[in-house]
């Protein structure tokens, strides 16, 4: 049976999303867009792995756990991302990449 | 027919939504903007997951994100007081060996991937997979049951409470 769409298009749209998530990665300059960068990457190979699941092995159910706990893992993840973040707001007042070498000092 | 054509332009606009807004979310100046784009993006994943008939995982992706992580940023971004983001010049070293870098990665992913023969499953791709099935897999033992991964996840948000409790409490 033709499935609707074909997986091509998801993967195509997932990898527009990796990239864009490097591009702000590499670009941003704020720790916190920089974790938004980073989110757009985990959620992109989250994509990946459904939609491996889906289209090659369909009797299985192992990408669709993977995706499960690699979101429980991005959250936890950020959660403590945050919590450092907010901590060093708390010694710098900002939360620039390029100000993180005074916390050596 | 008809349905096959509705759904393909569902599946076009949640492609789009996700597509534009993710590269809105990077290029925006306004990390609170960053933040809202960041949960269009989330919703239509979701979608796309609700589109692959995984219910579960989208439900699970909706709650998570929009319950939980998004609301995270929002309150980090105005407890840092960092609203605006000074810009990178526009002729910066950096900025255009990123673009670079981006443009052929995704030139080199899509070549990749609409060159590769991909195997053929002779088994029905759009079936619902049932919720008892789930708790099933979720709670066994045997192969292929995820019972210890599942414990495992329960000790890392135990662990990562505690980190983040401790790394952001207030030092007098």
């Amino acid at each position: 049976m033709e499935p609707v769409v074909s997986m091509e298009c998801y993967l195509i749209v997932s990898s527009i999303m990796f990239f864009a998530g490097i591009y702000g990665f590499i670009t941003r300059k704020n720790l916190i867009a920089t974790l938004i960068s980073i989110e757009l990457v985990l959620t992109s190979t989250d994509i990946n792995f459904a939609v491996f699941n889906r289209f090659l092995y369909p009797g299985q159910l192992e990408g669709m756990f993977f995706t499960l706990f690699s979101i429980g893992v991005s959250a936890a993840e950020t959660a403590v991302a945050i919590a450092i973040i907010i901590n060093i707001y708390r010694n710098l007042k900002n939360v620039e990449t390029r100000n993180l070498k005074k916390l050596k000092d | 027919m008809q349905n096959v054509l509705v759904l393909r332009i569902i599946f076009g606009l949640l492609a789009a939504v996700i597509a534009v807004f993710s590269v809105m979310a990077v290029c925006t100046r306004r990390i609170l903007h960053a933040a809202t784009y960041l949960l269009f993006v989330l919703f239509a994943t979701a979608g796309l997951y609700f589109f692959l008939n995984y219910s579960f995982l989208g439900a699970v992706q909706l709650l998570v994100y929009a319950g939980g992580v998004i609301i995270l940023y929002v309150f980090s971004i105005l407890l840092t007081n960092t609203d605006r983001e000074e810009p990178l010049p526009l002729f910066s070293l950096r900025r255009w060996l990123a673009l670079l870098a981006t443009v052929g990665g995704v030139a080199l992913a899509g070549f990749l991937l609409l060159s590769n023969v991909w195997p053929q499953t002779e088994l029905p791709v759009d079936a619902e997979i049932g919720m008892k099935q789930i708790g099933h897999t979720l709670m066994g033992t045997q192969k292929g049951q995820y019972l210890l991964p599942f414990e495992v996840m329960s000790v890392l948000l135990l662990a990562c409470m505690v980190g983040a409790l401790v790394i952001g409490r207030k030092r007098s």
